[in-house]
């Protein structure tokens, strides 16, 4: 089937019962979502669909049919990182890093449709990512500073001239 | 003296009377106010006793509003006539019950007054708490008081005309608040009788699971035939219970102490926090509840059983695969639940097998709606079932089509009508729920801790 992932389109020649998340790591390449329980309770697998978060090691092919589907590989590089992940960055929020891409996923979702969460708003949010290290307060500043970030003019890599 | 005056005379002495009537119906003296007794002013074992009590009549669950502090009141509960805000009942001074004597708690919970005189709505279910004996009440009065005191003002009752005048409440009471103490039936056991005690006075699962007339209050001709609760619906628990397994005392106890039963599924929605307090009560107590609960079901008809022999016929023979790929409800079935649903693993974290859900064999698909839509989130520090949600990655269609396929499998049901619309109402509902109820997580999580105070 067709699967559109990071703006581009994909033949996927996989069984439609197969988790999204197999297909971006094994058939994609894509291995910034991770497997962690594989049951949807962590939130390590968690990418975006149709400005939705979304589990993706239960989240079948079947479901993904004319949706877009963004990966963390998809909102910046490593060159030019999005405000989301230069704000985790920033802040030092990962520490073994396993659950961050799920978080700055649920996190860059809920701030395209708020673009200014409280802290009660980030804390409920991201209550199904869970982060076994405890960086969790980082993770909370991450939040707000990318909100901060994506509000003010500071849009650009941070290799390109703004504060560091 | 004239035959008109009279009969004028008689009249007058009639609306005098009636006047008189209607005063001593509606009319409550207020009880004087105390100052706020010491925490240290009650027993400790007292307190306990209040603790366990206050758990199995779910006071948390409308007297604290999500995110806010324990017991201080607020939840708007919707009826029919309005949107009615449960009170503080901490033991604030100014905005909760902290100048209230034990008289005036026991005459709340008996006859629905407030301490200022004030009748209560019957959103406080105090025609089940009428029965709560002189010493529970003392308990609940003891455990409440020792609460930490929160200030916070009760918002003002939505409610149109003449609903929103406090004098009809007592009316309402002469039909259908019926004071009195538990009669123990000689003809039961002693467990029984607690069970009784129990589910019809404060734990109040008539409350729920019996509808209600259009005056709101319960239908006591059709006790425990189910009822609805905001956007779930209380399925019925006495002889036409839809699950498709018959209930006995020994499932009920294990659904209602560890939240599911291997036999029926998980307790979800408002339920939930129902089983949540039980899982941190004294266990006679929730045996005694199964107990009485089980003979309210009653005995499974010959019918019963043969419909439940071949249900379980049918979970030994594993179902078809449908071959997919296509959008149909079969296989998105296939390709998102049964991976759970059928994987074998035990519950809570395996999924029951869908042909044992009572939600797929109810009368209307909103629970199970409701399910897919939010998932089941685990209890932090519990061994507690669990269920990804599915709003997100899921469509209204999708979703309509997952639910018409499992209600057509079983082959014993009709099938529902207007499926899209109840998603379509449920995701609606599941926003609107999300955000004023308490997560339903409110069991201790050591469960060693359970049993102290």
């Amino acid at each position: 089937m067709k699967l559109k992932v990071n703006g581009h389109d994909h033949q996927i020649d996989a069984d439609p019962d197969t988790p999204l998340l197999y297909v971006l790591r094994e058939d994609l390449k894509l291995n910034a979502a991770k497997f962690g329980c594989g049951l949807g309770q962590c939130g390590a697998c968690t990418v975006i669909v149709d400005g939705r978060a979304v589990l993706s090691c239960v989240t079948p092919l079947i479901l993904l049919e004319g949706k877009q589907v963004t990966t963390l590989e998809g909102l910046g590089t490593l060159d030019a990182p999005a405000p989301i992940q230069r704000a985790f960055m920033e802040e030092q929020a990962a520490q073994c890093g396993y659950c961050i891409a799920g978080m700055m996923m649920r996190a860059q979702a809920l701030l395209q449709k708020n673009p200014k969460p409280t802290d009660e708003q980030i804390r409920s949010e991201l209550q199904p990512n869970l982060c076994r290290c405890g960086t969790h307060m980082r993770i909370l500043r991450a939040v707000h500073r990318a909100a901060r970030l994506m509000d003010s003019a500071e849009l650009l890599p941070s290799d390109q001239g703004s504060v560091q | 003296m004239s035959k008109g005056r009279i009969i004028g005379g008689i009249a007058i002495a009639a609306v005098i009377g009636a006047a008189i009537a209607a005063f001593a119906v509606i009319w409550r003296p207020a009880i004087a106010a105390i100052e706020p007794p010491t925490a240290q002013s009650f027993e400790p074992a007292l307190v306990k006793r209040g603790r366990d009590l206050a758990a199995i009549g779910n006071c948390n669950d409308c007297h604290t509003v999500r995110g806010g502090k324990a017991y201080a009141g607020g939840l708007p509960v919707p009826t029919p006539f309005g949107t009615i805000y449960s009170s503080n009942i901490t033991p604030d001074p100014d905005t909760g019950i902290g100048r209230w004597s034990e008289a005036a708690f026991q005459r709340a919970m008996r006859s629905g007054v407030d301490r200022g005189g004030h009748h209560l709505y019957p959103t406080f279910p105090y025609d089940h708490f009428t029965n709560v004996t002189d010493d529970d009440d003392r308990a609940l009065y003891a455990f409440l008081m020792t609460r930490p005191a929160v200030h916070a003002p009760t918002p003002a009752n939505n409610l149109a005309f003449p609903f929103n005048q406090r004098f009809v409440v007592a009316g309402w009471k002469l039909l259908f608040l019926h004071p009195g103490a538990y009669q123990a039936d000689p003809a039961k056991g002693a467990e029984w009788n607690r069970g009784a005690y129990l589910v019809e006075g404060l734990a109040h699962c008539g409350a729920c699971h019996t509808p209600r007339n259009a005056l709101g209050a319960e239908r006591s001709a059709a006790s425990f035939s189910g009822g609805d609760v905001e956007n779930w619906q209380a399925y019925a628990i006495n002889a036409n219970s839809p699950a498709p397994l018959p209930w006995d005392a020994e499932a009920l106890y294990r659904y209602l102490r560890q939240g599911f039963d291997p036999d029926h599924g998980v307790a979800r929605g408002p339920m939930a926090e129902v089983v949540s307090n039980l899982s941190a009560v004294p266990e006679n107590d929730v045996h005694a509840i199964a107990v009485y609960t089980s003979s309210v079901f009653g005995a499974p008809t010959a019918e019963r059983l043969r419909r439940a022999n071949e249900t379980r016929a049918q979970l030994k023979s594993p179902l078809a695969r449908p071959a997919g790929g296509d959008n149909s409800g079969a296989s998105i079935y296939a390709a998102a639940c049964a991976p759970c649903h059928e994987s074998g693993r035990p519950p809570p974290y395996g999924g029951v097998n869908l042909a044992l859900s009572t939600s797929l064999s109810a009368s209307d698909p909103r629970n199970a709606a409701n399910i897919i839509l939010a998932g089941i989130r685990p209890v932090a520090g519990e061994r507690s079932p669990i269920m990804p949600p599915f709003a997100d990655s899921m469509t209204d269609a999708q979703i309509s089509a997952v639910l018409t396929y499992l209600r057509s499998r079983s082959g014993n049901h009709t099938a529902w009508s207007n499926v899209e619309q109840t998603v379509r109402d449920a995701r609606r509902g599941e926003a609107a729920f999300l955000q004023t109820s308490r997560a339903p997580a409110n069991a201790p999580a050591d469960s060693t801790q359970r049993d102290k105070p």
